[in-house]
């Protein structure tokens, strides 16, 4: 790598916070998508907005790409670091600014994890939204990136919907704030096209996001069904009854014979699926929603249904829940994690089809899903000592993208694009879809250097392109000269 | 300006690259216009294949555009430098799509939101948007970014679209998003397209999240003397755990009351119950009627729209600085909105003076300067005219200060490179 680049590197943060040793550098390998590997160059660790900004224009003018981290949570491998860049690692920023509870936000560093967010608005009667079940340790600048989503997303919405105002360095090496933490500032919506898009628009500095008051009463349900069929009848009907419950997610026997196995949540024998719903809001509308998601789920053909009543009953039921991946390496040496979305109508069709899949091609899914938004989490399990099989799953896990584009879906509800589903974006997006998109990428990094290779699998070329106009005469529009 | 080339100033005659098109295309009237720019043409596409010729064949021509649906918010924005060709999305009035099941809907650009609200009634929903132009179409929604009292509890537009279908000025038709509400493949061009006033390119189809229409509605209303008791009312509203669907304060004029509503929305018995205790929080507030929206007149008079954004706790510091301003202008104008939103909305009559009103708009932007101290960020709230007379239109800067303006300019260079997109109807220029 660049011993100059180093140098200048150096110079900004201090020799102590540049990293080029090998072995270190091997500690961001990857993100959470560990089948794709790669150390970079050279890491980084900045400790201000300033320094942010003196790296990426000390990049920009020798030509070097970058790659912004935060926690290395990522599903897609959109932190994959590369070989000939520097990684700049946002961990080291990670203070909560401000909380301003009357206006109801709070400004953060994007290294903050997402539970500090809602731990220092505790106090005030606040929280932060956006749950996605990494939030002990995942950062706010990378749900930014990813919009990221979580299992209570069905009813307060995604990380776009609750960031405001964000600091960003430009790819070229500019300070600028995108909006101005209202949410209704003048001009474009740069906030909103910004959040999601994976770290290819800018590295965000600080970043306001609205706070949400805690809601007065939570209650959580958990309902044992014999079939998937009749768990998945209980959703439709729930949602049909105008309910809109904070969360709702469904497993499979699969999944729940693996959390049982991993850290024994005691989930009724013999279920074939089970369904936690969970409530909020003012506590008479709880109450009356609790008991008519009851019924609900008993006309659907409950043979068993719990209720958490406080707040250790309630981590009791979503234990199973929020260890369902890990726990799946109980059960199976590997496994793949696939993110899909189907309408939530689909969901009946889609899973009968899965399991179909799953017998033809002799390898067992676990599904684990946010049944409320139609968000599957199928597990591909395969024995990566057996040569041949994670070839196979990885076939089948793309052959359950087919199915949720084939039904009018999305490749990806909430883990993003990244490195790991650039090649199915095409079959999601046209050429020229891909083409206005990447219109957005130009206008920010047209060198190409902001976190390159990921979300399309072919990049834009942003030069002017031949023979095109670009507006009228200089001259003719300050009205000194006429053409015809 | 540049001078049209000769074969469209032809007396009567639509150009033939224009009328080839395959879409219905006439030589303008003298109503149509836009931002008081007189078209030349008008031409009425009736779907996205259609828009995306007669672009292609308006790029060929050097035609500037300006979109036009059902016209209620046309006057939005500074006036464009020229209008060449208006493009009436009218006939894409067709709902493509409704899963009632998935709680979404698919519609063209041009379908009214009253028409849209009754299609999404037969199944007990609705799009949670409530701008006062109920007779505007989705395209123009979309466009200005409109919103009303739900704005609260829903957000605006961009909030809810999940999925959008454009034509680019040279007659690209691109998609972005999809049909289901959760996600994050590819960027979300939807964004960029909310609030942008037609100058990236033509909306053709959007698709929506939608809600389930509420059993019962009820509306708390209270006045109060002073700005502060109205904040403090507005603040004790949105913390308590009612659950408002919409905060509205209202106040007409500077010796008038000010009045701060809430709305409940869900089941009979449970807005009873949240009415009572909201009732108790208030002390003495009163269920009553929707708010009498003083700014729906100042919208449908052609007086002056300002929108004011704002860090929701500085409400009553903004609500004074506004009475301040207008007060050393000798205006009295009525100020409203979504206040525990951040937004209020300041309508000033159209006999006002036009120096008058710049001096106002001026003032009123250097008040709020003051307010982006401490950690905020710098440009902590801003003041909009969202429209006005000609007069002041020409005479005031619309927009004010704009953050990160240099990488909107390069946005909309990147889509429309040739500036004929609705030019000079957004901020900076643009």
């Amino acid at each position: 790598m660049n011993a100059a680049l180093a140098a200048r590197l150096a110079e900004i943060c201090g020799a102590d916070n540049v990293i080029s040793d090998p072995q270190q550098l091997r500690t961001y390998e990857c993100d959470g998508l560990t089948s794709h590997r790669c150390s970079p160059g050279l890491a980084v660790l900045p400790r201000s907005a300033e320094q942010v900004a003196a790296i990426v224009r000390a990049c920009a003018e020798r030509h070097v790409p970058f790659v912004a981290r935060g926690s290395g949570t990522g599903l897609s491998g959109g932190a994959l670091p590369l070989a000939d860049g520097v990684l700049i690692v946002m961990s080291t920023m990670r203070s909560v600014i401000a909380i301003d509870p009357a206006s109801r936000r709070a400004i953060v560093e994007p290294g903050v994890t997402n539970l500090a967010v809602s731990k220092a608005a505790e106090p005030y009667g606040l929280f932060y939204a956006p749950d996605p079940s990494s939030q002990v340790v995942c950062s706010v600048g990378g749900n930014v990136a990813e919009n990221s989503g979580g299992a209570h997303c069905l009813k307060h919405g995604f990380t776009v919907h609750h960031v405001t105002g964000l600091e960003i360095v430009t790819p070229e090496g500019e300070l600028t704030w995108l909006g101005d933490g209202t949410g209704a500032a003048p001009g474009y919506d740069l906030v909103g096209a910004f959040t999601g898009s994976e770290g290819t628009l800018g590295i965000a500095t600080k970043i306001v996001v609205r706070l949400t008051p805690i809601p007065e009463a939570v209650t959580t349900l958990l309902a044992a069904f014999t079939t998937m069929g009749a768990g998945g009848a209980a959703v439709s009907a729930i949602i049909g009854s105008g309910i809109l419950p904070g969360a709702i997610e469904m497993m499979d026997a699969l999944a729940i014979e693996a959390a049982e196995a991993a850290v024994s949540c005691r989930y009724p024998e013999g279920a074939g699926a089970v369904l936690i719903v969970e409530l909020d809001g003012p506590a008479g509308d709880v109450e009356v929603q609790t008991a008519a998601v009851r019924d609900i789920c008993t006309a659907a053909g409950a043979y068993e249904i719990r209720a958490a009543q406080d707040a250790a009953e309630r981590a009791a039921i979503w234990t199973g829940r929020k260890s369902a991946f890990a726990a799946v390496g109980r059960i199976s040496p590997a496994y793949i994690v696939q993110d899909g979305v189907v309408p939530r109508t689909a969901l009946p069709a889609v899973l009968d089809r899965i399991s179909e899949l799953s017998a033809e091609h002799g390898i067992r899914v676990a599904n684990v899903f946010h049944a409320g938004d139609g968000n599957l989490h199928p597990l591909v399990l395969f024995d990566d000592t057996v040569p041949g099989e994670q070839k196979a799953a990885e076939e089948l896990s793309g052959l359950i993208l087919d199915l949720c584009i084939e039904h009018g879906g999305s490749i990806t509800g909430e883990h993003g694009v990244g490195v790991d589903k650039a090649r199915y974006l095409p079959k999601m997006f046209g050429a020229d879809d891909l083409d206005t998109m990447q219109l957005l990428r130009c206008a920010f990094d047209p060198a190409g250097l902001c976190n390159p290779g990921k979300v399309f699998p072919t990049p834009r070329l942003c030069g002017e392109v031949p023979g095109v106009r670009h507006g009228p005469h200089p001259l003719t529009a300050t009205g000194l000269i006429d053409q015809f | 300006m540049v001078a049209l080339p000769d074969s469209l100033t032809t007396a009567g005659g639509v150009p033939p690259e224009l009328a080839g098109a395959g879409t219905d295309v006439r030589t303008a009237g003298p109503a149509d216009t836009a931002g008081g720019k007189q078209a030349r043409y008008v031409a009425a596409p009736a779907s996205a294949a259609e828009a995306a010729a007669l672009l292609s064949a308006a790029a060929s021509l050097g035609l500037t555009v300006v979109a036009r649906g059902s016209g209620t918010k046309l006057d939005w924005g500074t006036a464009p430098a020229r209008c060449d060709l208006i493009v009436d999305t009218r006939r894409l009035d067709r709902v493509l799509e409704h899963a009632a099941g998935d709680l979404v809907v698919t519609v063209q650009s041009g379908v009214r939101l009253d028409d849209l609200a009754t299609v999404l009634a037969a199944a007990d929903q609705r799009l949670a948007l409530d701008p006062p132009e109920s007779a505007g179409t989705i395209g123009g929604l979309i466009a200005t970014g409109a919103a009303g009292p739900l704005r609260y509890r829903y957000g605006s537009p961009r909030d809810l679209l999940i999925g959008i279908t454009v034509v680019r000025p040279d007659g690209t038709i691109a998609k972005s998003g999809g049909k289901v509400v959760k996600n994050v493949a590819g960027y979300d061009l939807g964004k960029l397209f909310a609030g942008s006033l037609g100058t990236l390119g033509l909306i053709t189809e959007a698709t929506f999240r939608l809600h389930p229409r509420p059993q019962t509605s009820a509306w708390l209303t209270r006045d109060y003397p002073s700005t502060s008791a109205a904040a403090s009312a507005v603040h004790a509203i949105a913390d308590s755990p009612v659950t408002p669907a919409a905060i509205e304060l209202e106040w007409p004029s500077a010796a008038a009351p000010i009045s701060v509503s809430a709305l409940l929305e869900g089941e009979e018995a449970s807005v009873q119950e949240r009415a009572g205790r909201l009732n108790a929080i208030l002390d003495r507030a009163m269920t009553g009627q929707s708010p009498g929206r003083p700014l729906a007149d100042g919208r449908e008079r052609p007086g002056t729209l300002l929108r004011v954004a704002f860090w929701a706790g500085q409400l009553a510091a903004v609500l004074d600085l506004i009475r301040g301003a207008a007060a050393a202008n000798g205006l009295d104008p009525a100020v409203g909105g979504a206040a525990a939103a951040g937004l209020l909305e300041i309508a000033v009559t159209a006999d006002a003076e036009t120096e008058a009103v710049g001096g106002f708009v001026a003032a009123l932007r250097a008040s709020l300067q003051g307010l982006g101290a401490g950690s905020l960020p710098p440009l902590a709230a801003s003041a909009v005219v969202v429209t006005a007379p000609a007069a002041v239109r020409d005479a005031v800067d619309l927009w004010g200060p704009v953050p990160s303006l240099a990488l909107m300019r390069a946005v909309k260079y990147q889509f429309d490179p040739d500036h004929r997109m609705a030019p000079g109807r957004f901020a900076g220029g643009i």
